[in-house]
């Protein structure tokens, strides 16, 4: 077995785990910090049902960004669209045979790639266009896009203008699933869209790509308005 | 250092600049281009070490003050789980910057929310995030230095935590939080804001925020029973301290003397006595309004609120009724339950604590008032939705009460009623421009800049629609309003109580 694997297989280890030690910590805390107050942005539901409702329509529309912004909202939407149906797609590599349920996916060819891909442009284009965003944008906002975009893009290539062995991934893929390395496949633009991948998982757990799981846990929308009929109370509040 | 003294003792009165000028009101409400700076030189007064001693803060800032305002936010971070998911997950999306009244009054960039936000953003990441300490500046963390003390004291304080942003956020991400934080960890350090935190004291000293003493108290209310018998005849009492009564209503102290607030008060007393209900105010409790809250500080805002309990657990009322205040509305609905709960002591029948609008639409629906909308027939009235009633709170028993029970009580006492545009009412209504704790002279350009886009959705209704009076329901509306409105030339008298308007319609003896 080649250095070069050797050295993919422990780096694609190291970068899961710090992926889901970091994002589930996070969540952890997110989950255990207490809200000593009632605090949803009304008018809010008034039942359980309702508040789960509220965050279904946030995660799966962006309602709140689509009353407030449209275009920041189509180029958004249209992106985490094509993301999750790529990161459903990227499941065939887990299985030895593409299950039955993930069949309708496949309908989505190529194109998915640049429906990820140009939204993620015109985001990069609107932050240095409006003088607003422009004013707040980071260096880091910048270069979280132009990371995607660059796994978008070698995305597209290995699939369209390269033709990577799909075989050879699928191999490389179920050994580190069964802790049985395989040979990484010997193509640089697999290597460099495996490694971009890589360090996003690294990155993400102590960034803003953290509003993924944050968003289920934002009081003002997750919160049911009930204070007169219910007394909310927390262990730190009520000592107080 | 001159510039620790400037940041100790606050800024003197700024110069007039040309900044400062009156913004036109052109019938659209703009989104303005940024222009940087506009506003840093908006600097609430600090509060001096005799007023920061009564509340047990320091009394300036401490030597160590870096060290301790992180220690403080560290604490905050374990406390409240808005501030720390807050802090961490904005994207940054841009959505909120042009949705608060301050940046489209100001165009300061430093005034749109995510900006705001950003100032205690940049503590926290080189603090408490290992991306902050590892990547730097690259990802916005900078050390706390006294200059960005001097920005957070400006900028935080140019907040009327009124949740405009909040509402067009994709995560709900709630400035007012991330201010009241702010807030707390500057008053932690020994840089707390005169105005608000001189009124707490007067409330745990005297009982409301204007000092208005007991005797002084029962003074203001026979004047007014005078005042109104004068007017009309009718023996309408304004009870004190009664015991065991049917309501204890507990109203912001301005209504007991401050212009246009006290035409309210005359109202609830006018319903009051037609219902034929046995009511009293308390002395203990004669502040609805709790500033503990803009200061972010749970401790002060219960320490404010326990004395409501107390004046229960004296008077033993049935029910809690709460007079027209947004903020004080939000804190009682919200929190008192919370803070002072439970409420087992007043009858469950009715809502713990009920609104006046609820209480007052309620008689009305059961026809125990008798009303004669003509006595209002010189106005044509609008409503403007204040933003801690809208965005916080709630009245009656579905989403969106808060919206219409106002409504309707106006609709029962007056004939010509008529709503401002869309996206300045209901939850996306505008701050009057003096909440959260920025009602202070010193900050007058500023109030006159955050009014500006709801004055102009009410000038708008006022030319096309002969709008004649704008109902309130909030005593910091009401003296921001009659304040700034002569800015625009607009009088004062547009702003007035929604009971207001229900006292001058409601017949007296007539259901006797
Ligand atoms: C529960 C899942 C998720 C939800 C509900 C969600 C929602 C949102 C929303 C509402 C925005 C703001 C609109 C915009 O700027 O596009 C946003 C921005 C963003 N999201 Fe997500 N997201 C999710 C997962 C992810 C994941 C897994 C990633 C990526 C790796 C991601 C990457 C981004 C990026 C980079 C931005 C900023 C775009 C910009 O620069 O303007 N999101 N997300
Ligand atoms: S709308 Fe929310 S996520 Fe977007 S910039 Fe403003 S605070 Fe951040
Ligand atoms: S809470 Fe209101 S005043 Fe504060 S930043 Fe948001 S919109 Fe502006």
């Amino acid at each position: 077995m080649s250095g070069l694997t050797l050295f993919y297989t422990a780096f694609t280890y190291i970068a899961i785990a710090i992926f889901l030690y970091g994002f589930l910590t996070r969540i952890w805390k997110y989950a255990t910090t207490p809200s000593p107050l009632k605090i949803p942005l009304t008018p809010a539901p008034v039942q359980p049902a309702g508040a789960v409702y509220r965050i279904i329509q946030e995660v799966g529309f962006f309602k709140s960004l689509f009353y407030s912004n449209r275009i920041i909202w189509l180029a958004g939407y249209l992106f985490h669209l094509a993301l999750a149906i790529v990161l459903i797609k990227h499941a065939r590599f887990f299985f030895a045979s593409t299950p039955v349920a993930f069949h309708w996916i496949t309908t989505f060819e190529i194109w998915i790639g640049f429906i990820m891909l140009l939204p993620l442009l015109l985001l990069f284009l609107l932050r240095l266009v409006i003088d607003r965003t422009y004013y707040i944008s980071i260096m880091m906002d910048y270069l979280i896009l132009v990371l995607l975009m660059g796994i978008a893009v070698t995305g597209i290539l290995t699939k369209y203008f390269v033709r990577t062995d799909i075989v050879s991934v699928k191999q490389f893929v179920m050994g580190l699933v069964q802790v049985r390395p395989e040979a990484l496949p010997a193509d640089p633009i697999f290597i460099i869209h495996f490694t971009l991948v890589m360090l996003l998982l690294i990155y993400f757990p102590f960034s803003k790509l953290m509003h993924a799981g944050g968003i289920f846990f934002s009081p003002t929308r997750n919160q049911v308005d009930d204070p007169r009929e219910l007394r909310h109370e927390t262990a730190w509040a009520a000592k107080g | 250092m001159a510039e620790t003294t400037a940041v100790k003792t606050g800024m003197p009165a700024p110069p007039k600049k040309a900044e400062d000028e009156i913004p036109q009101l052109t019938g659209l409400i703009p989104k303005p281009k940024i222009v940087r700076g506009t506003a840093a030189h908006y600097k609430a007064y600090v509060a001096k070490p005799e007023i920061q001693e009564k509340l047990d803060f320091p009394g300036s800032l401490v030597d160590n003050w870096e060290e301790a305002a992180v220690r403080r936010l560290g604490e905050l971070l374990e406390k409240y789980k808005s501030l720390q998911v807050y802090l961490d997950i904005c994207v940054r999306c841009g959505s909120c910057t042009d949705k608060c009244h301050y940046f489209i009054g100001t165009k300061d960039p430093k005034n749109m929310p995510v900006a705001r936000q950003d100032l205690l953003r940049k503590v926290y990441r080189k603090y408490f995030t290992l991306e902050g300490k590892v990547l730097g500046s690259l990802v916005g963390a900078i050390g706390f230095d006294l200059e960005l003390l001097a920005e957070w004291y400006s900028y935080f304080h140019q907040c009327s935590q009124c949740r405009r942003c909040s509402l067009y956020c994709p995560y709900g991400i709630d400035t007012a939080e991330i201010s009241m934080a702010a807030r707390e960890i500057m008053d932690s350090i020994g840089m707390g804001q005169k105005y608000t935190n001189e009124i707490i004291g007067k409330v745990h000293e005297i009982g409301n925020n204007l000092g208005l003493n007991p005797k002084a108290l029962a003074n203001s209310l026979e004047n007014v029973e005078e005042e109104i018998e004068e007017d009309t005849g009718a023996p309408v009492k304004l009870p004190l301290d009664v015991e065991d009564a049917d309501i204890l209503l507990v109203t912001p102290s301005a209504d007991f003397f401050a212009l246009p607030h006290v035409e309210s008060l005359i109202g609830y007393a006018k319903v009051f006595h037609q219902a034929g209900v046995n009511w009293t105010l308390s002395s203990t409790a004669s502040e609805a309004g709790n500033f503990g809250m803009f200061i972010g500080s749970y401790d002060q805002m219960k320490k404010v609120a326990l004395r409501v309990r107390q004046a229960i657990l004296e008077l033993r009322p049935k029910r809690l009724v709460v007079g027209e205040c947004g903020h004080a509305w939000r804190i009682a609905y919200s929190f008192w339950n919370t803070l002072i709960g439970p409420f087992d002591m007043l009858d469950p029948k009715y809502p713990r604590p009920q609104h006046i609008c609820e209480f007052t639409l309620d008689l009305i629906n059961r026809g125990a008032l008798e009303l004669d909308k003509s006595a209002n027939d010189e106005f044509v009235v609008t409503f403007h939705d204040s933003c801690n009633v809208a965005r916080a709170s709630r009245m009656g028993d579905r989403p969106g009460g808060q919206f219409d029970i106002p409504r309707e009580v106006i609709k029962a006492v007056v004939n010509r009623y008529v709503d401002m545009e869309e996206d300045a009412i209901k939850e996306r209504t505008f701050c009057c421009g003096g909440g959260g704790g920025l009602l202070t002279d010193e900050l007058l350009d500023l109030r006159i800049k955050g009014a500006y886009p709801k004055v102009q959705a009410l000038r708008n209704i006022m030319d096309t629609h002969e709008v004649n009076f704008m109902a309130l329901i909030c005593a910091i509306c009401k003296a921001q309003f009659t304040k700034v409105l002569p800015k625009f030339n607009i009088p004062m008298t547009v702003a007035g109580g929604v009971h207001q308007l229900v006292g001058r319609a409601v017949v007296l003896g007539a259901k006797e």
